[in-house]
């Protein structure tokens, strides 16, 4: 396995958002996580990311206890995530923001670091028109576009992708997950969020559901799409 | 840091939080121990503790006593200073504002017992003191409402800055003008009134025992009001807009009026505490105003644990007479003072005697923090 | 009136010495307010150092106040290890502060309120260690540079001192400015500063980022040292505290967390309290400032240039 979570719990204040969470990733899947909004799933990615305590429980990347590990060590072992809302750097231009998904790497002059650039821009073209524009005036598309680009300019093993889709038009939602499978098909572990299941099931090798912080069900993603229960709550098909 | 796995770290954030616990642990237990004592026993308590803290100067005990200055000086200090902590604790503590020149309204509180009590003054009226207490309470609320009225709309850290400019104009233009006797100050300011049956005045630069018991008073006055003040609707607001002043203004607390009030409430006591120091000193000059002296107030109040009324009288009580306490080292006592308030907030961030709500508050950022985020 | 506009282009020169020091000092306030979003009260105590830092180096090189210092090339050397001296003084310094009074806090997430109190007794200390130390009084700075007019402003006389202390202050600011664009530690300073969180997760370590704002600040403040230095002669334990309200000052004016706005905000701070106090007397030269600040901030609440590290590009 290439990321073991086992029995994670995390608390904001009194409050437990985590209860006892086991997930797995293995080396070149596609992994969705679903739920409604407040399951958990950002916290997840956030804790696995660093930025949030965990209380209990342990996270293991390649073979590797990590549960502790401070958040800026954590791209630099892999683990690179393209956080929800977008996060970008409002004050840089598109370029600068790929620039800092490189921050960890020792190779910014190399080749291989040009063709990561490169690569990136190949998957949008829509930011290499805009490469001097600041990432503030981009629109939410771009924002997102330029998210997941510089999330992959660290090379990371696994990308971990935080509601991609989220206030997009159908069409850039599309697009988005059809890039998402492109990257995983180069070679990059992709653990994915969402709250548009149907997408993100049909692309998943396999996926979770969560429910007020717990893992309630697992499987193949084309099983849980066939799911009478996960159909009824996350497809809106009666 | 170069610790690669947080271990330790977390070791030492679980052993901060341990600390903590015990310290809250011991608080609450004094807390619910003295709730539970049957409510005349607390009367009892209470009433006691009032008759030793008027007997302080006379009983004189033996550590407490300052060897080197005046006791009876030193208690009139500190408890000048407690009261310009509750004042100030409306402000920092209730409504959560940052007022770094609350000087300036103890300043304008003085100047007016000067300028209205004093013969020597511009004006020279020459009104009896317990006239100009309410004008300088009105006229620092007044400084406070045209101070506030510009600024409160600014975000927290600029209403800091513009507060300590404040401050240092109230004084600058005290050096500066005639009318306010300059750099020289003012002489002559009066006393409070009473005469004893031998016809001596009971306060007098030789009985400063009767200025403590004043003020002592005062702030007996001032405790119950502002308590009251604070388990009200407005007090109820000020916790609001000190928690999120955003969401108070969505749920419909008029925002703006509410920290008004909290500024002109504390400019009020801050200036009544100036009215004191006025009548106790007789003659005041710039020099009693120095922008450190705000800084000491905020000092005292987040020392104490902002929020907290019998904290902040301990912040102010710890502040205004340890370093008299300790004049044998005159040289190092402020040096010292420094590092203290250092260790004192980092390991007890919440103040000595804190605030419940602001405690637990505390204790759950401190929860979150992750490793290295 | 009358005073201004006969001694306009004097007060300008003067104005702008003053205020390049401001803005020196001010970038301190500003790099660690766009980081951390708190007032590092603590930091004239950083300039104080920085001061003595200098005067030490000065004195360690065989200077004292009767020093007369003839070649140029002489001086220029005497200035050069000053400044370094006042740059590590300093920096170190800040640095020292950031672990001691601040990270202990930030590991427990502790209100703003607290770090204020934690700066007031750094601040507290430090002045008082130094007073204890070196006494209360003035100490002298050896003459290094004589001011001698050089040229003619309009009818003002600009010296050789007033030029270095402009052209210094405008060289390390540009420095500075380059240094957080262009580098990979400075973008890091400005990731930090607009979104920590991204800015973790693109493998920024928020600590060394945090220690380096404090260095640099630290560093600059140093450079505001060795000029204060030269431009006034003397320095005491309590020489940053009014300095350091000033600088603060025109770190808000110019649009705290903005590294061009500390440049604006002192520039303007040094013109201001230079041409109000022509107008209304010098006696009125702070009340001058305070006023300016407060009227600046109901018209324009972030300043003249506006807040933040990110937005203004630096």
């Amino acid at each position: 396995m290439l990321l073991e979570i086992s029995d994670l719990d995390v608390y904001y204040g009194r409050i437990q958002a985590l209860r006892g969470v086991s997930l797995s990733v293995d080396d070149g899947e596609i992994v969705t996580l679903i739920g409604a909004n407040g399951a958990g799933k950002t916290t997840l990615l956030r804790a696995l990311s660093g930025l949030r305590a965990v209380s209990r429980g342990t996270v293991t990347f390649e073979g590797k206890d990590i549960t502790h590990e401070r958040a800026d060590l954590r791209v630099v072992h892999g683990i690179s995530q393209a956080p929800e809302g977008r996060g970008i750097f409002p004050g840089m231009n598109v370029q600068e923001n790929l620039e800092m998904g490189a921050y960890s790497r020792k190779d910014r002059k190399s080749k291989a670091y040009r063709e990561d650039f490169d690569r990136v821009l190949g998957l949008f073209p829509r930011l290499a028109e805009r490469r001097r524009q600041f990432g503030g005036t981009l629109s939410g598309g771009e924002q997102q576009m330029l998210t997941i680009g510089r999330a992959l300019m660290s090379r990371p093993k696994v990308l971990l992708l935080d509601e991609p889709s989220m206030g997009l038009a159908p069409k850039l939602i599309q697009q988005i997950f059809t890039i998402v499978e492109e990257i995983n098909q180069q070679g990059t572990t992709v653990l994915l969020v969402e709250q548009n299941a149907q997408q993100a099931l049909s692309r998943a090798h396999r996926a979770y559901v969560m429910e007020t912080g717990s893992i309630v069900k697992e499987g193949t993603g084309k099983a849980l799409l066939a799911d009478p229960a996960v159909k009824e709550a996350y497809l809106g098909v009666a | 840091m170069t610790t690669s796995n947080g271990g330790p770290r977390q070791r030492m954030n679980q052993r901060l939080r341990g600390y903590d616990d015990r310290r809250a642990g011991w608080a609450r237990s004094i807390r619910t121990r003295w709730h539970a004592l049957p409510r005349p026993v607390r009367w009892l308590g209470l009433l006691a503790l009032v008759v030793v803290l008027y007997l302080l100067p006379i009983i004189q005990p033996p550590i407490l006593t300052t060897p080197d200055s005046d006791f009876g000086s030193v208690l009139f200090d500190a408890a000048l200073f407690a009261l310009v902590a509750i004042g100030l604790n409306v402000v920092i503590g209730m409504a959560g504002l940052l007022d770094l020149g609350y000087v300036g309204f103890y300043a304008v509180g003085a100047y007016s017992v000067a300028v209205f009590g004093s013969p020597n003054s511009s004006l020279g009226t020459g009104y009896p003191w317990l006239v100009c207490v309410p004008i300088a309470i009105a006229l620092s609320m007044l400084a406070g409402v045209i101070l506030g009225g510009p600024t409160l709309r600014l975000r927290g850290d600029y209403l800091a800055i513009v507060t300590l400019g404040f401050g240092e104009i109230v004084r600058l233009t005290a050096v500066n003008s005639n009318a306010l006797g300059a750099a020289a100050g003012i002489t002559g300011i009066p006393h409070p009134p009473g005469k004893r049956p031998d016809g001596t005045d009971i306060f007098s630069i030789l009985n400063i025992n009767a200025f403590y018991w004043l003020a002592l008073t005062v702030i007996f006055i001032v405790v119950f009001g502002v308590r009251n003040l604070e388990n009200s609707r407005v007090g109820r607001s000020w916790l609001a807009i000190r928690e999120d002043e955003d969401a108070a203004e969505l749920m419909g607390v008029p925002t703006f009026r509410f920290k008004l009030w909290a500024f002109a409430i504390g400019a009020a006591i801050g200036g009544l505490s100036g009215s004191l120091f006025a009548g106790r000193q007789g003659f005041i000059n710039p020099d009693s105003f120095l922008l450190q002296f705000s800084i000491l107030f905020v000092a005292a109040v987040v020392l104490g644990g902002a929020g907290n009324l019998l904290g902040v009288v301990t912040g102010a009580v710890v502040i205004a007479y340890l370093p008299e306490r300790f004049r044998g080292f005159a040289d190092y006592r402020i040096f010292v003072f420094g590092l203290a308030l250092i260790i004192v907030m980092i390991f007890r961030p919440q103040g000595i005697i804190p605030n419940r709500r602001r405690a637990t508050e505390l204790a759950v950022r401190t929860e979150e923090v992750a490793e290295g985020a | 009136m009358d005073f201004l506009l006969k001694n306009f282009w004097e007060l300008t020169v003067t104005g702008l010495t003053q205020g390049s020091i401001y803005a020196l000092v001010a970038l301190g306030y500003t790099l660690v307010y766009g980081v951390l979003r708190l007032i590092n009260f603590a930091h004239s105590e950083v300039f104080m150092v920085g001061t003595f830092g200098a005067l030490f180096a000065l004195e360690g090189m065989g200077l004292n106040a009767n020093s007369d210092v003839t070649s140029a090339s002489a001086a220029i050397g005497y200035l050069i290890v000053a400044a370094l001296a006042a740059a590590a003084a300093s920096g170190v310094t800040a640095v020292i502060v950031e672990r001691v009074a601040y990270r202990p806090l930030r590991r427990r997430n502790a209100p703003t309120l607290v770090f204020l109190i934690t700066a007031i007794g750094a601040s507290l200390a430090m002045s008082e260690g130094f007073a204890i130390w070196r006494g209360r009084d003035n100490e002298a700075f050896p003459t290094v540079i004589d001011p001698k007019t050089q040229f003619k402003f309009f009818d003002a006389s600009v010296s050789n001192l007033d030029i270095l202390i402009f052209l210094t202050a405008i060289v390390m600011m540009f420095s500075l400015d380059t240094f957080m664009r262009r580098t990979r530690l400075g973008r890091g300073v400005r990731a930090v500063a607009q979104d920590p969180d991204s800015a973790a997760l693109m493998g920024v370590n928020k600590n060394r980022v945090i220690s380096l704002t404090f260095l640099l600040g630290g560093i600059m403040a140093g450079g505001a040292a060795i000029l204060y230095g030269l431009r006034f002669g003397v320095t005491k334990y309590d020489v940053g505290f009014l300095l350091g309200v000033k600088a603060f000052t025109a770190a808000v004016l110019g649009g705290i967390g903005n590294l061009r706005g500390a440049l604006i905000g002192g520039l303007a701070l040094g013109l201001v309290e230079n041409y109000g106090s022509a107008i209304v007397g010098s006696q009125w030269r702070d009340v001058v400032a305070y006023v300016t600040l407060v009227v600046v901030l109901m018209f324009r609440p972030t300043g003249i240039l506006g807040e933040s590290l990110g937005k203004a590009r630096a």
